[in-house]
Parts: C-alpha cells; sequence; structure tokens
C-alpha cells in the first residue's frame, strides 16, 4: 500500500505545472475562476494550445494522435489543469465519439474525422436524449429511414449542451423497430448544416442558454455516416458512455470549489466575525472535506485498478454519485455563505469585461448561480438514481 | 385544540386562492420582475381592493386582521401562486413598523398602504449586515433640528416601486450596538438618494440604495431617536413568519407539480411515480412539508406573546423552513430530471423563490445557533 506517486509521476506532474505556467493564458483562467462564461473561441483558443502540445486527446492511442497516457498521468492531468483554471476539455469530440470512432468506425471515418476532432474543424455535440428518452435512453423514437445512398432522419433530441457552438451531431437513430429497444438503434453522424437540422436554445433555470434542442426535418444522411453496423448502436453507445464517465468523481472541480468556498467564507462577517469562524459553518465545512478526502482516494483505487488494466465497470456510477453530492453540497454551501446578496440576478455580471460593477461582492452572482447551475450534475450522464440501479444489479447481483 | 380557520379567514383563503390562480401566470411573473417597478400594479390594486393589505394590519391600525395567523394564511396563499409582489416588505415590514411607531401624519400612510395607493420600501440591511438585525452603520447626524444621513443600504426588497422609504440609521452607538438606532420615513426620491434596481432570483426586484448627505428634517423621524430595534425584531418576527407562510405555499405548489409530474412521465414503460424509490422520497417530502406546515402554526400562534419565547419560535421555524426548502427544492428538481432546470417550466420560479428565503432573516445555520442561544437564556 502506497499512496504517493511514483518518481516518473511525479516528473510528470511537474511537466504539467510547467507547461500550464508557460501557456494557460490568463484570459481564460481568470474567467473559469472567476465563474464567468466561456465561449467558443474560448474553448477552441484551449484546445488548440493542448493541440500543439500533443496533449489534447487524454484518452486516444497514440496512433490517432493521442498521448497514449495511463489513468494515473490522466488523472494527474485533470487535477493540474482543473487546479490552474483551465477551460474543461469539451467532450463530446474528443471524450465521446472518438473513442467510438476508433473501436468502431471503418478506415475512411478515422482518417476524415479523427484529424477534424484534434484540429477543431468541428465542433460535435451529442444527440442521445429525446423529450421521451432520457433515463430510459433505449426508447429513443428519433428515425432514420434508408432511401438510396442515404437516411431520411426524423425527430427531435434535446439536452444537447453547447449545440449552439456545434455543425457536426452524432445520433442514436431508430433504424428498426423489430425485437428489443435496444436491438433497432444505429449510429449516425449528422451535418448540422443539412437542410432540415433546426437548434432551439434552452434556457435552464440559472438564466443561461447552454443545452439546446435539434429537430430533424426529413434530413437526408449519407450512408457513410453510418458508424459501425445498422442496429447495433446500442454497443457503441454503451461503450461511449464509458468514455463519458472518465473522470466522473470530479475530485478536482470540487477541490477548487472546496478553496472558493473557503475564501468566501473567510470574506463573510456574520455576527462580527468571519463565516468560516462560526463553528456551524465550518463544521459543514469540514465534514464535506472530509467526505472529500476519502472520496479522492476512492477515485485513485479505482484509476489505480484501470491502470493495471482493469477496466471500471461499475465503480464508475459509485464515483458519480458520491463525487456529485460532494460537489453539489459545496454548490449549496457557497451559495449559503454568499449570504443576502444571493438574491440579486445580473446577467451581465457573468460577461467577463463587463463594465456593470458586481452588485455585491464580485462572488455572489457567480456562486449562487452554480448552486442552480449544478443541479444538472446528479441529474446528466444517467441520473444518480440509474447509477444507483447499476450499483444494486452489478456489484450487489440484486 | 382546533386548527380550523375562522369562517373570516376561510373566506379570506378562499377569495385569494381564486383571485391568484386566474391571475397569476408564469408569464406575468416574469414579465413583473423584467418591468422596471418589478411587479404588476394590476395584481396590486387586486390585492388591495379584495382586503389583503388590510388583512395584515389589526383592526386599531385601520385593518381587519393583523393577528399570527393573518399572515400565515395570506403569506401562504402568495406562496402557492409564486406571486412576487412587495407585500411582505410593504405590507409587514414597512408598514408595521408605521403602525407601532408612528406619529399621527405618519400613521396616516397606513390607510394609504391598505388602499394600495401607496408603496413603502424598508431599507435596513447593509452590505456588511449579513442576517445581524443590530448591525446598522448607515449614520444620521442630527444638524438643526433634523438629521443628515449618510450609508448603503442592501438588496432592499420593493425599493423600485416604492414611493417612501423607511431607513434605518446609527444615531449612537457602535456599529452592533441594539441601542441608538433610529428609522426614518422619507420620500424615495428625496435629495441624496441613489438606486441601482435589479432582478432577483426567484422574481421581483430590489436595489441598493446609497445614502449621501441626505438631509431631513426632525418630522422624519419614525419613533423615538435611538430606541428603534424592540420594534426591529417585532417586524423581523412578523416578517419570519410571513415568509415562513410563503415558504410553505411555495412547498405546496411543488409537492403539486411533482406529483403530477411522477404520475404523468413514463419511462422503461411505466409512470417513473411507480418507481419505489421515487415513491419514498416524495413520501419524505410530503412529511417534512407537514412538518413546515406545524413550525409555520407554531410561530404564528406564538407571534404575540412573550418576547423571549416568541423569538425561539422565530428561529426554530426558520431554520425547520430553511431544512426542508432545500430538500424538496433539490428532490423534486432531481425527480422532474432535466425538464425541472427548465426556466419555461413553473418549477424552476417556484424553486429559485424557495431557495432564496434561506437567505432573508437568517439562514438555518444562524437560527439554529440563535435557538441555541435563546433556549439557554
Amino acid at each position: 500500500m502506497d499512496l504517493s506517486y511514483t518518481p516518473e509521476q511525479l516528473a510528470f506532474q511537474d511537466e504539467v505545472r510547467s507547461f500550464l505556467q508557460d501557456k494557460l493564458p490568463a484570459h481564460l483562467s481568470d474567467k473559469v475562476k472567476g465563474g464567468k462564461r466561456l465561449g467558443k473561441a474560448d474553448y477552441e483558443e484551449w484546445h488548440a494550445i493542448l493541440n500543439e502540445r500533443g496533449w489534447l486527446a487524454a484518452t486516444w492511442a497514440p496512433e490517432y494522435g493521442g498521448t497514449g497516457w495511463d489513468a494515473v498521468q490522466r488523472h494527474i492531468f485533470e487535477m493540474e489543469t482543473t487546479a490552474a483554471g483551465a477551460p474543461r476539455i469539451v467532450p463530446f469530440g474528443l471524450h465521446m465519439l472518438g473513442p467510438v470512432l476508433q473501436k468502431f468506425g471503418n478506415q475512411q471515418q478515422k482518417d476524415y474525422w479523427l484529424p477534424r476532432i484534434l484540429n477543431g474543424d468541428d465542433w460535435w455535440c451529442q444527440g442521445y436524449s429525446e423529450p421521451g428518452a432520457g433515463s430510459d435512453l433505449a426508447s429513443v423514437k428519433t428515425t432514420a429511414v434508408r432511401d438510396g445512398d442515404h437516411y431520411v432522419v426524423n425527430g427531435q433530441k434535446t439536452w444537447t449542451t453547447l449545440g449552439q457552438y456545434a455543425n457536426m451531431i452524432f445520433c442514436l437513430v431508430r433504424t428498426s423497430k423489430e425485437g428489443k429497444p435496444q436491438e433497432g438503434i444505429s449510429f449516425l453522424l449528422v451535418d448540422m448544416d443539412t437542410p432540415g437540422v433546426e437548434v432551439r436554445p434552452i434556457v435552464l433555470l440559472d438564466g443561461e442558454a447552454e443545452v439546446n434542442e435539434v429537430w430533424f426535418d426529413n434530413v437526408r444522411v449519407p450512408v457513410e455516416n453510418l458508424v459501425g453496423e445498422e442496429n447495433k448502436g446500442w454497443t457503441y453507445a454503451k461503450y461511449l458512455l464509458t468514455h463519458e464517465r472518465t473522470n466522473i468523481a470530479g475530485v478536482g472541480f470540487a477541490r477548487q470549489g472546496l478553496a472558493n468556498l473557503r475564501r468566501i467564507a473567510g470574506l463573510e462577517q456574520s455576527g462580527g466575525q468571519p463565516l468560516i469562524q462560526n463553528p456551524f459553518f465550518a463544521g459543514r465545512l469540514a465534514q464535506v472535506e472530509i467526505d472529500l478526502m476519502a472520496m479522492a482516494t476512492t477515485n485513485l483505487r479505482v484509476i489505480a485498478a484501470a491502470a493495471a488494466g482493469n477496466a471500471p465497470g461499475a465503480e464508475s456510477s459509485m464515483l458519480k454519485v458520491k463525487g456529485t453530492i460532494i460537489r453539489q453540497e459545496i454548490n449549496a454551501l457557497t451559495r449559503q455563505a454568499i449570504g443576502p446578496y444571493a438574491a440579486p440576478f445580473v446577467s451581465e455580471e457573468l460577461e467577463a469585461g463587463s463594465n456593470a460593477d458586481p452588485v455585491g461582492p464580485e462572488y455572489a452572482m457567480a456562486g449562487t448561480q452554480a448552486y442552480f447551475n449544478n443541479r444538472k450534475l446528479s441529474i446528466y450522464g444517467g441520473s444518480n438514481e440509474v447509477q444507483r440501479q447499476i450499483i444494486s444489479k452489478a456489484i450487489l447481483g440484486l | 385544540m382546533n386548527f380550523e380557520l375562522t369562517e373570516e379567514r376561510q373566506m379570506l383563503q378562499d377569495g385569494l386562492r381564486r383571485y391568484l390562480s386566474e391571475s397569476v401566470t408564469h408569464e406575468g411573473l416574469a414579465a413583473a420582475t423584467d418591468s422596471d417597478a418589478g411587479h404588476d400594479a394590476g395584481l396590486w390594486a387586486g390585492l388591495a381592493e379584495m382586503g389583503v393589505i388590510g388583512a395584515l394590519f389589526s383592526e386599531e391600525d385601520g385593518g381587519f386582521g393583523g393577528a399570527g395567523f393573518d399572515l400565515s394564511l395570506v403569506f401562504e396563499e402568495t406562496g402557492r401562486a409564486g406571486l412576487v409582489e412587495p407585500l411582505l416588505d410593504v405590507g409587514v415590514l414597512s408598514g408595521g413598523l408605521i403602525a407601532a411607531l408612528g406619529n399621527d401624519t405618519q400613521r396616516g400612510l397606513v390607510e394609504q398602504i391598505i388602499g394600495g395607493v401607496v408603496q413603502v420600501a424598508f431599507a435596513h440591511g447593509e452590505p456588511n449586515s449579513r442576517y445581524d438585525l443590530s448591525r446598522v452603520e448607515t449614520t444620521a447626524k442630527a444638524q438643526g433640528d433634523g438629521y443628515v444621513l449618510n450609508g448603503r443600504k442592501a438588496v432592499v426588497v420593493g425599493a423600485p416601486s416604492a414611493q417612501m422609504l423607511i431607513v434605518s440609521a446609527r444615531t449612537s452607538g457602535n456599529a452592533m450596538d441594539q441601542d441608538g438606532i433610529s428609522l426614518f420615513l422619507l420620500p424615495a426620491g428625496h435629495d441624496g438618494i441613489e438606486m441601482r434596481s435589479y432582478p432577483l432570483n426567484g422574481g421581483g426586484r430590489a436595489a441598493e440604495v446609497t445614502l449621501t448627505d441626505v438631509t431631513v428634517g426632525a418630522d422624519a423621524l419614525l419613533g423615538a431617536e435611538g430606541q428603534a430595534f424592540a420594534a426591529l425584531e417585532d417586524a423581523n418576527a412578523r416578517a419570519t413568519c410571513a415568509i415562513a407562510a410563503e415558504a410553505l405555499g411555495l412547498m405546496e405548489t411543488i409537492k403539486t407539480l411533482t406529483t403530477d409530474y411522477l404520475s404523468q412521465r413514463k419511462q422503461f414503460g411505466q409512470p417513473i411515480g411507480k418507481f419505489q424509490v421515487l415513491q419514498h422520497r416524495m413520501a419524505d417530502v410530503l412529511i417534512e412539508i407537514e412538518q413546515a406546515r406545524s413550525a409555520v402554526i407554531n410561530l404564528a400562534g406564538n407571534l404575540d406573546g412573550d418576547r423571549v419565547e416568541r423569538e425561539r419560535h422565530v428561529s426554530a421555524t426558520k431554520n425547520l423552513i430553511g431544512r426542508v426548502a432545500r430538500q424538496v427544492v433539490e428532490e423534486s428538481i432531481q425527480m422532474h430530471g432535466g425538464i425541472g432546470m427548465t426556466q419555461e417550466y413553473a418549477l424552476s420560479h417556484f424553486a429559485k423563490r424557495l431557495t432564496m428565503v434561506d437567505h432573508r432573516f437568517g439562514d438555518t445555520d444562524f437560527h439554529l445557533e440563535r435557538f441555541i442561544r435563546l433556549s439557554a437564556a
């Protein structure tokens, strides 16, 4: 039993740190740390910087331009970039579609799409959920009907994150109504500039529009955009979801959140002393910190097993449940710490470089909206209810 | 023992519920929040006409209610509707303070408040005061036969639509002292008053109010100089009762929305409300909302009692409401899934408004600590 990194891993950590010191632009890390909005250009800028260093595709094999890192290196990279306030890597092309194409795509698809993901030629989004297919993803109803050398797609996808920036969408579509629902699903790549595709923003309770509805009205998609075999899409979708769950514990985000919370609780005054000295508040903060310390080690245990070649299974469900509970508790404590200034809602304050002075402390607006926005953590990527179901079946055998 | 409403209160509840269900819409609430005034003048007039504002005042003050159970019934209904009108601020806080402390001239305003023709906002909280009722750094210095006020007031709910303000300021003592706090009643547009108006999470509008050399006569003083704290605590207790009842109403609507959704939403071939895990969690939500109802009754019934006992109930109720509110908000959004997070769906408004209840008049921890202190005394 040894909790420390090897000398090689420590050297890698140093290498990542000095890279971030040199190459992470302050205007990006300021936005991330200040909870400001990030736009398409911000993400593209950071992707390009990582790509130049060869560090953009942490989950890809080297033959496709990936880093070839093991699970521990990916974890170190994740921790360091989060701590430095780097923008997150937009996962749809890099962490989701890329691995699917590498495993199930044909040569032509790999040759064409993979370099375009690395170079930022395409912005991908995910066409999975539908209004009637959330937790029950296998009940997707969007249809793709073969017509000569095209599929004709009709239906609606929803909760499409950052779909407003995307030019490409990978979709689960129904190509057959025979057999079990899972058996008639195909995995299709759709150019969003095709006539009949429409993106409509969905404003969430924090006032922001990061998700969308995507509508398909007789959209003609060339058959070469089918990934793998027709009606085998469920297999690919499940494979993708295992990659969606990389870094699912969110330890880096939780640590950042905790540091921010500690800072705010040190600035807020209650009863003539800093809130952080209030034993009730300090107790709550300590509790979540203790949970996080243990969860970070649970995360490392899963990572070590993965590095030793054991693909994580239901353990990632465990990390998702506990990880989101911890992050949401940090969000709730942060909102609580903010006090009366949690109430003002001044949307412009989330825009970096806005001329408007904040109504209250500079952290109030971002901290409050993060509480509302991060309710999504326990809903998306397989709700915590679905994760618990997986745990009870796969680990407990119930 | 009798937990039934009196006949008059039952009529008021029925009438108010009907009026609000016919007049308040999700779109209307958003439009009110987006407007400069931050409220809907038509709704305000309607509330006045029904006697809803009057129900917050005793007969002696020109109203027809004013007891704890009048407050709780009115605000449970406004909560149920998700109303964003500054009824608590104008009716309970400002109106209550004017009725309690005003001279004859000032008390004349109460009739205008009840009639819905004047709104008075209460500018008390400050950027550093958080929930400490006695922390007042705004100053009022005697000058001639009047005062000069300087300072800044934070998150003054209802200020953008108010014609008048009550401003608390320190005429003596240090920032945290209970003694030395005075109240002043003055026009919102008085020279030296600057307002920055903004919308609120959960609807309605507030303003940051900056006072720079605001010069008023002695007639602006509301109550005795330096002696406002007891009345402040009184008004705060009544406001806590009102916001706790409002929270209860919000919870009731959230419960209905969520139960309906659990019955209608189908996944895996059946309504998700058939899944035992969700049934049990919804049952817990129901149990906790009934606890919240009892906590509101406890406070409403002790509002006119002995000070220490009343204040223990203030803190007990606000603590419990805060805990239940968080559970109801988080569970209802979670059980809805993505749809519960959209601004277009009504739940988001109720969830945000209920969340914000913990950010006024002291949060769960503030009142937990205060309850322990009061109980030990």
